[in-house]
Parts: structure tokens; C-alpha cells; sequence
């Protein structure tokens, strides 16, 4: 069952420089970056990261030839009692999918943050952080090349791992921002720890894995499946539940995804590239990249599924009540890989992996484009800071769409590309995310009636936050005086926004009905992907209801001019359930009261009374039993350093002695 | 006189040799002493890399009648093998690196402490390299003095309650062990380790409490949980230099007498009470991770971290398989570097600060960026990030004890792995509270960065991190033949007990 021919071509041998081409990036950078200034380190960075994307572009062109899995052996690794571990890189249609999308939503990125970072290491007031942030970014293009180029759990581990240490050092990029200056800083280490609880879910899993496994290799692991799934079902199924928790953690799925929230307060390339495109994607590469594993056991895969579905609604109600213009962004993230992690638990593993990819074009673009209303609007806000010299703006917060509106006028560009964005989102057709969404609802429909629920309730729901979002940030009047004189974005801003909105309007093209190139495409490396024809009714249906969706929104928050202080007009009818929203349904507040907490409490009783004063103080009730000890030892504490020295001295001279002349 | 010429002889006792020289300067020539100093323990490393090369190629070792006591034969037994190759150099590269430390932070009675530094390095390879009960008893009460007195001397302000603290600690297990010893070589008539390894039935009937006797000494050096709280103490107490020695290499004194001693004398009490050890070992790992979470003082955080980093190397070696007890053995050089490493972190904010509460620091990355991003790296290394040396040993070692057949279940890797999700808490607990965030302390403005030196003492140790982490397979080749032999008591042990 198994694609075994192995693919001999002598391209397979580039893989590794997906991963040594940013390296190199950043090893420049580190050295020469602070001599040679700001253009340089954004060209370098920025080249290095397009390198690895032309290294990927060959791969593909090499697997579209010659469809198989290549695989190369860089260098030996952990060898030890069974354990046998190399630096192995696999090349197959799955994994240089993963690298294209990665490397080449990364590049445009990267150009982008060339310019963004100019003005936000300037907004920030410490431009020399400039090289560290392309330092940092490209350390995590390696770091995510080597998690889709891993050709074993273990390697795929590193760079699981590697990217959750590049989240957490750009999460906490500007360390001493945040509310009490210390809120990045702490969102940066909830980021890690929690993903650390996913984390330990995986390392469980694979020692599960080696021990019935006796490796850690996904092609002996997959070819053994079947047969172990017939000995042993509760391995198989135990495996797949810890890998689950690896994916609720990397993924932000419930009950985990707490982090990603707060992790917006990294710069927004960070958000676009790292919480919305790629890194946060991974746990669906590991499900369907585990499919021969998922497959074998049913209610891992409705396990699977349940937590997909049910954190994509869950999110879009949050999303639904937030003003910061990022946070939406933050839960819609969490909503659609919601959507693709119950895609690929309904074994429907292309149209997870289709979303995934129409998603890293239309989400990287809406945050890439939100960052630019907030440079507009930071524009805008120092321009009116001139004109007054009051202090009643100080806290003016450029991320809250209430002191927007109006903007289509003042940052055409920013408008068009951020309506495709939010259009293709929606799902409306003709643009990519139509088709993805609507591969996945069709599934739903064929597997479970309450799956589909789950998810259509949750496509009617962000149609209606993005709605709402295009209205109050670019429709009506400005609310403050910042949007008034906010100003379009340069060219090396605009233009990635561009190309990002090509991809998402035509990015459907991928897989087309009927078509289905890219389902012919991964089917070298997902064999048994779950393929629903496509259903007009539910994509006419579909359709309709994300444009009821966008009417509601326009009723509430187009038809009428609001102010920034007005509130939502949703808090009114909603009552109790709107606060419910806005404060996230408490998770957070829950999780304290419940983990953090507790573990705190238990941590200071051990660390007090029961090290200090029990452990420790039987020890010294010990030690004052042989208190004559202590005193006879202070005796020959006579003071004097030599004194020690010499008697030291003088034995061990002894004892040499005693040896030579024995 | 081909014994002078004997490599672990001359390395071993070769920081005598510059002891001696300093002994010559006056006290006020200390530059002169130091460099004495660092020159000699370069040069034993030297000699360590010599030892190495040796290693394999042929026997280097030295074995021949010392002296008798009542009849009973003291062989003057060293030698080199799989168990000890990686502490000896361990405890080579890290003393140079320590003493260089000092360069600043030692101004008073700079020759005292550096001749009783180079008298410890003697102790070190001594106790590693001892395959004679009696020499290594001598070599391993030896290293008490100077470790005492440089705590004793040196400390901070409690530095004589701590001093007698490790001082009576560890003497309380030596005390018992002795007598061990003393019955072993009664019943053998020898205490050479070859010749009592091979007269392993006289002394089987008695296996459990022999057993418990060296392993009383050991726990408390380790430190095993609940004979840990003297550690805490020396630490804080001790100067920089100390801490990085007492962390990076005499607590290894007591996993290595585990392995050493334990595992190859008593091997069906080994398998018997593995179970046991392990749960201590377990406990150790939680508990240690969370009583580190709670610390104010950076240097007892770091601390509390080796209680639960020892506990990981105690789980792998009472796993009883070759992943457990290579990944144990590894990571003790792990520790060693990462530990030491952190310790050299904190004295360097010491120096510059003059105190090691978190509350005094904060926002530092904005001050001293190297030195910020290179803690990173340790703290890094210390949480098992992969790629680094830390996750090398942790994974190998927690793979090892989730299949092990002495402890019968994974629940002890289970509960252990939580010990992973603990160290990213504490160690960006105190990343947080000393680097990041906002600086909230004046003084905290304008710190120097590191310097050549501190780059020249700290860069040394993360290439190791790094080449661990990446290649670790030279590292487990040096390891393999000391596991093989560990497997094949305990192999041989399992059938005399089934």
C-alpha cells in the first residue's frame, strides 16, 4: 500500500539547502549585519529566504517528473542501544508542498518586513533591533524547513520545537513593551509553555513509538501500522491521542490554544508568517503527514475531528466581539485551522492541506494588511501629534478598529487587497478560500451531519466578523483623527500585498472541481485521502449564507455612523453573552484559577514548609546531635590560608611518596 | 621510571606540579598565580586529550601493589575506561574555564585558592580514575578538603554554616561506605575491582545492604531527593569557580560511584531496588523543577534545576538499558556543561550587580545583549531544546526508562516527561524576570557586556552544547564499551534471579 519507488535523481541532494540557505542568512547577518546597515541585512535575509524557496521550486519540478519519495542522509545523529537516528531528509510531494507554501508566503514576508520593520524599530525607538528581527526570521524559515523535510518524528521534533524558540524570541521582540511593560514578555513565555504541554504529548508518543516501533523512521513506522494496529489497537490509538496534544498545542486547537491570542504581540510580520501561514499549520502536517497511523484507528480520527470542528465555532464566537484589529485575526486563525484540523481527522486529508495552503495566501495578506492600517494610522497619529501638543492621545492604541473607519479612501490599495483577503476568507466564489472551505464542508456533510453543523455555524460566523471588520475599518467616517491623516503604505509594502492577493483570489485554481491538481499532486504521499465530489448545493449554499453573514454585518456596523465610544451594537441584544465573547469565555481566567495557580501554591508549600522547614530541618536537628563535630572542626579553622594549604599539601606529597618508594 | 611517563599519571597529578610552583610566588604577585594556574590545568587538559588518544589503543592504565593493611593487598590501580573517559575530560575542560572565571572575581588570598583549586582537579581525576576501593575512598574523601575550604574561605556570607553542611553531609555517607568497603575487602581479601568483580558470590548473600551503604555516599553527592537540601546551601555559598565544579563535576562524582560501584558490584541488588531509585529519582525530577519555579535568588533557582537535571541522570542509569544508561551517562557531560554554564551566567551578573535576586534585575537584554542571548542558549540547552546537547541525553535517557524492563512501566518516563514542561517554566521564569521586560532598576542601565575574557570562558562550552546536540556520536562512541559491561552484569544478574 505503500509508494516505495525511491526517487534516485540527483536534485534530492539539494534538499538540506533549504535548511543551510537561511542559516547562511543568518550567520551573515549576525557577523556583518550591524557594519553594513539596514538595506543589507533586509537583502540578505530576504534573499536567503527566497534561495530556499528557488531550492523547493526545483524539488517540485523534479517530483512532477518523476512522482516518489526521495530521501537524503546528511549525517549521522543519536545512535544508541535501538535507537538509530540520522539527520534524514525526505523529499516527497507532501514535504515540498509544505516547503513552497513555507519559503514562498515567507519571501513575500520577508520583503515585506524589509520596510516594516524600518518603521516599526523606529516607532519602537531601538533601530538597531532591526538585524536581530531578520536574524530571528530567518531562524525560523530553517527551523520550519527542517520540521517539513524531516524524514522521522524525531527530526520533524527539532524543528517543532525550533520554531516554537522562534515564536517565542519574536512574541517577545520587543521584551519590554505590553501593558506594565511586561505583557509581551509574558505572552512570549505562555507561548512556549504551552506549546510545551503539547509537546510533552508528542515525546510520549514517540516513545510509544519506538518501543513498538523499534524506530522512529516514518517509513518503517507506516509500513509496520497496519499489523500493529491488529496486535496492539491501544497503541495505535494511545500514539495518535499524545500526537493529538502535540496538535492542540502547535495549532492552537482547544483546549490549548490560549497562546496565540496574546502571541499578536509580536510584530505583525511575525503574525502573518508564524501564527497565521506556516508554523501554526504544522500540527495539520503532522496528522496527515501520521495519515497511515490516523487511518488505522477510527476514534482517534473522530477525536481528531471533534476538537477541529468544535475550536473552529468556539473561535469564531470570540472573534465575533474584539476590537483590536489583530485579535480578530488572532481567533479567525484559530477558526479556520480548526477547520483543517477537522479535515484531515475526517481523513480528508487534501482538502486539509488545500486550506491550509488558500489560507497561509488570505491570512498572511489580511495580517499584512493590517499591518499596514496600523503604520497608516501610526502615520496619521504622528501627523495630528504635530499639529497638537496635548497629551489626551497618549494612549491612543492603533489597533482598535473603533478608532478607525473610513480608511478605503486614504489607503486605497491597503482597502482592495484586504477586501479580497476578507472576501476569500468568507468563502465567497470565486476566490480560494470557496473552494478549500468548500472541499471541508462537503466532507463534513458526507461524514457527519453534527460536524457540519459545527463547521457551517462557524463559516456564517466569520463571514459575519470579517464583515464587520471591513466596515469599521475602512467604511463610514474616521473615528479619530489618526484615521483622518492616515497615509497609504510604500511600494515595498503594497506590492507583497499585491502578489499575496493574486494568490488568494486565484488561488482556488489549485484544486478545481474536476480538476484536482492538487489532489493528483499529493496523492503520491496520501494514499488513502477521503475525495468528496464537489456538492452545488452546499457550495451555493454556503455562498449564500456568508452573503446574509456580510448584510447583517453591513445592518449593524455600515448602515449607520458610529463613534469611537459608542458601544458594540451587538452588546445590547446579546447582553451577557456579548461580555461572555469579549472577555473569551474566560478560558484564561479559568486556567489560572485552575492551573497556574494551583501549581504556584504547590510550588511555594514544597519550596517552604517542606524543603526549608521539614526536609532541611531534620537534617540540621541531625546536624545538632553531632554538634561537637562542627565545633571540633572549627578548632582547626585557624585562619590562616597557608596553614591549610601546606597540611593539604604535605599529605598528598605524602601519599606520592609512599607510591614511588613502595 | 616509565610509570612518570604513564599518560593518566602524569595528567592526574600534573596540577600538583603547578600547585607547587605557586607556592613559590608571594600573595601579591597574582597575576602571576593565575596564570600559573590556568596554564597548569591547560596543560592537564592537554594531557586529558593525550589520555584520550591513548584511550582504546592500548592499555594506559597503571596497576601494581601499593601498600597492606592487615594483611589485605592496596593496589595502586588507575585506568581509563567507558565509564570514566568522559568525566575525566569533562573535569579537564572545565577547570581551566573555571579558574579563568576568576580573573576578577577572586582578589583576596588568590594563591590559597588556586592551589586548593588544582589540588581539587587531583581529587576529581583521582575519584574517576580509582579502580582500588581503598585508593578511591582516598581520592574521594581528598576532594572534600579543598571543596571546603573554598566554600569555607571564599563563600558568602553563610559560608561557614554551608561549608560544614556539605563538609558533615557527605562525610555521614563516606562514613558508612568505608565500612562497606572494609567488609568487601574482609570477604575477598582484595580491594581491586577487577578481582572483587570476579569474586562477586562472596559477598552475594549481602548484596542489599552493601548496596544501600555505597548507595547512602552516592545519593548524598548526587544529590538524590530527599538528601539534597546541602546543595542548595553550597551553592549560594560558594564562589563562582566553586558552584561550576561542584555542579559540573563533583555531583557527578556520585552518579559515576553508581554506576562504577553499584551497577557492576551488586548488580542483582541493582535490578532488585531499581524500581526504588528510580522513584527517587522521579520525585527529584518534579520536585526539584518545582521548588526551583519558587526562588528568588537566581543561583539557588539554578541549583533546585540540578536536583531535577541529577534526577534525569538517575532514571537513566536505573533503567538498566543501553539508551537509559548511555543517555544517563551523556547527560551527566550535559549537565555539566549547561549547569556550569549558568552558573558562569550568574556569577558574571554578580560581578556586574553584586547580587543574584531577580527582583534587582530586569530588562537586562536591553543592556547586555550578548550576555543575554548567550544565557539564552544555556537555559535553552539546560530545558532540552533539540538541536542542543540537553535533549540528547534527556530523550535518550526518558526513552531508555519508558521501556525499561528493571522498572516494568512507563509510568516513571511519564511522570518525568512533565519535567520537561516544568524546566521551560522555571528557566523563562527567570529568563523573564532578569532579561526581559522593562528595566526598572537604574544601576541596570549602562552594565558592561561581556568581555573578551567572559566570551573566552563561555564560548568554549556552548561549541560543546552545540556539537552534542547536532553529533553526539563521538561522544556516545567514547561511552559504549562502559555500557556494554554494565549490561552484561546485569544480564548475567537477571538470569541468577529468575
Amino acid at each position: 500500500m505503500l509508494l516505495s519507488e525511491t526517487l534516485q535523481n540527483p536534485a534530492v541532494s539539494l534538499v538540506p539547502w533549504v535548511v543551510f540557505l537561511p542559516l547562511i542568512g543568518l550567520v551573515i547577518n549576525l557577523v556583518l549585519g550591524q557594519r553594513l546597515g539596514e538595506k543589507f541585512v533586509g537583502a540578505v535575509a530576504s534573499l536567503a529566504a527566497l534561495a530556499a524557496f528557488g531550492v523547493a521550486v526545483v524539488l517540485a519540478v523534479t517530483l512532477a517528473g518523476e512522482p516518489g519519495v526521495g530521501k537524503f542522509h546528511l549525517l549521522d545523529w543519536i545512535q544508541v542501544g535501538g535507537l538509530n537516528l540520522g539527520w534524514d531528509f525526505r523529499v516527497d510531494t507532501l514535504s515540498v508542498t509544505m516547503m513552497l507554501v513555507v519559503a514562498g508566503v515567507g519571501s513575500l514576508i520577508h520583503i515585506y518586513a524589509t520596510a516594516y520593520m524600518h518603521s516599526d524599530v523606529r516607532h519602537n525607538g531601538d533601530p538597531s533591533r532591526y538585524r536581530r528581527f531578520f536574524v530571528y526570521f530567518n531562524l525560523f524559515i530553517l527551523a520550519m524547513m527542517i520540521l517539513v523535510s524531516a524524514d522521522s518524528y524525531l527530526m520533524l521534533f527539532v524543528g517543532w520545537e525550533g520554531v516554537g524558540l522562534c515564536s517565542y524570541l519574536l512574541i517577545g521582540f520587543w521584551f519590554e513593551k505590553g501593558a506594565d511593560g511586561t505583557a509581551n514578555a509574558k505572552a512570549a513565555k505562555k507561548a512556549f509553555v504551552v506549546n510545551r504541554v503539547g509537546d510533552f504529548g508528542l515525546l510520549l508518543a514517540m516513545f510509544l513509538l519506538f518501543w513498538n516501533f523499534k524506530s522512529l523512521s516514518f517509513d518503517e513506522i507506516f509500513a509496520q501500522a497496519p499489523a500493529l494496529a491488529q496486535a496492539a489497537p491501544g497503541v495505535v490509538l494511545a500514539v495518535t491521542l499524545f500526537m493529538l496534544l502535540g496538535v492542540a498545542g502547535k495549532s492552537a486547537q482547544l483546549p490549548l490554544f490560549v497562546w496565540l491570542p496574546d502571541a499578536m504581540a509580536g510584530p505583525t510580520p511575525v503574525s502573518a508568517l508564524i501564527h497565521a501561514a506556516t508554523m501554526v499549520t504544522a500540527g495539520v502536517y503532522l496528522v496527515a503527514r501520521s495519515s497511515p497511523l490516523y487511518l488505522e484507528v477510527p476514534a482517534a480520527q473522530q477525536a481528531v475531528m471533534w476538537v477541529g470542528a468544535l475550536t473552529a465555532l468556539f473561535a469564531a464566537t470570540i472573534a465575533v466581539a474584539q476590537n483590536d484589529i489583530k485579535k480578530v485575526l488572532a481567533y479567525s486563525t484559530i477558526s479556520q485551522l480548526g477547520f483543517m484540523v477537522a479535515a484531515v481527522g475526517m481523513t480528508a486529508y487534501v482538502a486539509g492541506m488545500f486550506h491550509l495552503i488558500t489560507h497561509a495566501f488570505f491570512k498572511a495578506l489580511l495580517f499584512l494588511s493590517a499591518g499596514s492600517v496600523i503604520l497608516g494610522l501610526e502615520h496619521g497619529h504622528a501627523h495630528s501629534h504635530n499639529g497638537h501638543n496635548g497629551h489626551e492621545e497618549d494612549h491612543f492604541d492603533p489597533q482598535d478598529m473603533r478608532n478607525m473607519g473610513g480608511l478605503q479612501g486614504r489607503m486605497k490599495t491597503t482597502f482592495w487587497v484586504y477586501l479580497i483577503g476578507a472576501l476569500a476568507l468568507a468563502g465567497i466564489a470565486p476566490l480560494s478560500g470557496f473552494f478549500s472551505k468548500d472541499e471541508i464542508l462537503a466532507a463534513a456533510l458526507h461524514t457527519s451531519p453534527a460536524i457540519f453543523a459545527l463547521l457551517i455555524a462557524a463559516a456564517f460566523l466569520t463571514a459575519f466578523y470579517m464583515g464587520r471588520q471591513v466596515f469599521l475599518v475602512f467604511f463610514g467616517r474616521p473615528r479619530s483623527t489618526a484615521a483622518e491623516h492616515a497615509v497609504e503604505s510604500p511600494a515595498l509594502i503594497t506590492v507583497p500585498l499585491i502578489l499575496l492577493a493574486l494568490l488568494s483570489a486565484l488561488g482556488g485554481a489549485l484544486n478545481l472541481p474536476k480538476i484536482y491538481t492538487l489532489e493528483h499532486w499529493l496523492e503520491h504521499s496520501l494514499q488513502h485521502s477521503l475525495v468528496v465530489e464537489f456538492n452545488l448545493t452546499v457550495a451555493v449554499g454556503s455562498v449564500l449564507l456568508a452573503l446574509t453573514a456580510i448584510a447583517l454585518a453591513w445592518w449593524l456596523y455600515g448602515k449607520r455612523q458610529m463613534r469611537a465610544s459608542d458601544p458594540d451594537p451587538l452588546a445590547a441584544p446579546l447582553g451577557g453573552l456579548f461580555r461572555a465573547l469579549q472577555n473569551k469565555w474566560w478560558v484564561d481566567e479559568l486556567y489560572q484559577a485552575v492551573i497556574v495557580r494551583p501549581y504556584h501554591a504547590l510550588a511555594s508549600w514544597l519550596s517552604g514548609p517542606v524543603d526549608s522547614t521539614g526536609i532541611d530541618g531534620i537534617a540540621n536537628g541531625l546536624g545538632q546531635l553531632t554538634h561537637w563535630a562542627a565545633g571540633s572542626l572549627r578548632r582547626i579553622q585557624t585562619g590562616y590560608v597557608r596553614t591549610y594549604v601546606l597540611v593539604v599539601l604535605f599529605g598528598v606529597v605524602l601519599m606520592l611518596a609512599f607510591l614511588a618508594f613502595n | 621510571m616509565t610509570m612518570v611517563l604513564n599518560p593518566i599519571l602524569l595528567m592526574t597529578f600534573f596540577p600538583l606540579v603547578g600547585a607547587a610552583v605557586i607556592l613559590f610566588f608571594k600573595s601579591e604577585q597574582k597575576s602571576a598565580i593565575r596564570w600559573t594556574a590556568l596554564i597548569t590545568s591547560l596543560v592537564t587538559f592537554g594531557l586529558s586529550l593525550w589520555v584520550l588518544a591513548a584511550y582504546g589503543r592500548q592499555d594506559v592504565g597503571i596497576h601494581r601493589l601499593w601498600f597492606r593493611i592487615a594483611g589485605l593487598p592496596i593496589h595502586f590501580h588507575m585506568a581509563v575506561d567507558g565509564l570514566n573517559i568522559l568525566m575525566v575530560l569533562l573535569t579537564t575542560f572545565l577547570t581551566p574555564l573555571a579558574v579563568l572565571s576568576t580573573w576578577k572575581a577572586v582578589e583576596e588570598r588568590v594563591k590559597g585558592f588556586m592551589i586548593f583549586f588544582l589540588l581539587l582537579e587531583v581529587g576529581m581525576l583521582g575519584v574517576f580514575l580509582a579502580l582500588d576501593l581503598v585508593l578511591f575512598y582516598i581520592f574521594w574523601e581528598f576532594t572534600l578538603i579543598p571543596m571546603y575550604f573554598l566554600i569555607g574561605l571564599w563563600g558568602g556570607e553563610r559560608r561557614i554554616y554551608a561549608a560544614v553542611k556539605f563538609f558533615l553531609f557527605t562525610m555521614a555517607g563516606s562514613v558508612i561506605m568505608l565500612l562497606a568497603i572494609l567488609y568487601l575487602g574482609w570477604n575477598a581479601k582484595t580491594f581491586d575491582l577487577p578481582a572483587l568483580l570476579a569474586a562477586r558470590d562472596s559477598f552475594a548473600a549481602a548484596q542489599i545492604p552493601l548496596f544501600a551503604a555505597f548507595a547512602l555516599a552516592f545519593a548524598i553527592k548526587v544529590p538524590m531527593w530527599p538528601l539534597h537540601t546541602w546543595l542548595p546551601d553550597a551553592h549560594v555559598e560558594a564562589p563562582t569557580a566553586g558552584s561550576v565544579i561542584l555542579a559540573g563535576v563533583l555531583l557527578k562524582m556520585g552518579a559515576y560511584g553508581f554506576l562504577r560501584f553499584n551497577l557492576l558490584l551488586f548488580p542483582q541488588a541493582s535490578l532488585q531496588l531499581a524500581p526504588w531509585m528510580a522513584g527517587l529519582a522521579v520525585i527529584g525530577i518534579l520536585y526539584g523543577a518545582a521548588v526551583a519555579y519558587t526562588q528568588k535568588d537566581v543561583k539557588k533557582l539554578v541549583a533546585y534545576s540540578s536536583v531535577s537535571h541529577l534526577g534525569f541522570v538517575m532514571l537513566g542509569i536505573f533503567a538498566l538499558n543501553a539508551e537509559g544508561l548511555s543517555g544517563a551517562i551523556l547527560q551527566m557531560v550535559n549537565h555539566g556543561l549547561s549547569t556550569g554554564a549558568l552558573f558562569l551566567m550568574v556569577g558574571f551578573l554578580y560581578e556586574r550587580r553584586h547580587t543574584r535576586l531577580m527582583e534587582s534585575f530586569g530588562g537586562l537584554w536591553k543592556s547586555v545583549p550578548v550576555l543575554a542571548a548567550l544565557a539564552l542558549i544555556v537555559s535553552l540547552s539546560s530545558m532540552g531544546l533539540p538541536g542542543l546537547n540537553g535533549f540528547v541525553g534527556e530523550f535518550t535517557i526518558l526513552t531508555g526508562a519508558f521501556g525499561s524492563a528493571a522498572l516494568g512501566s512507563p509510568w516513571f518516563a511519564g511522570l518525568s516527561t512533565l519535567g520537561v514542561i516544568l524546566a521551560a517554566v522555571y528557566l523563562l521564569h527567570m529568563m523573564e524576570k532578569v532579561f526581559l521586560g522593562p528595566i526598572t532598576h537604574a544601576e541596570n542601565r549602562s552594565l558592561p557586556d561581556l568581555s573578551p575574557r567572559e566570551l573566552a570562558v563561555i564560548l568554549p562550552l556552548l561549541v560543546v552544547i552545540f556539537w552534542i546536540g547536532l553529533y553526539p556520536k563521538p561522544f556516545f562512541g567514547l561511552i559504549e564499551p562502559g555500557v556494554a559491561q554494565i549490561l552484561a552484569a546485569v544480564q548475567s544478574a537477571a538470569l541468577a534471579l529468575h
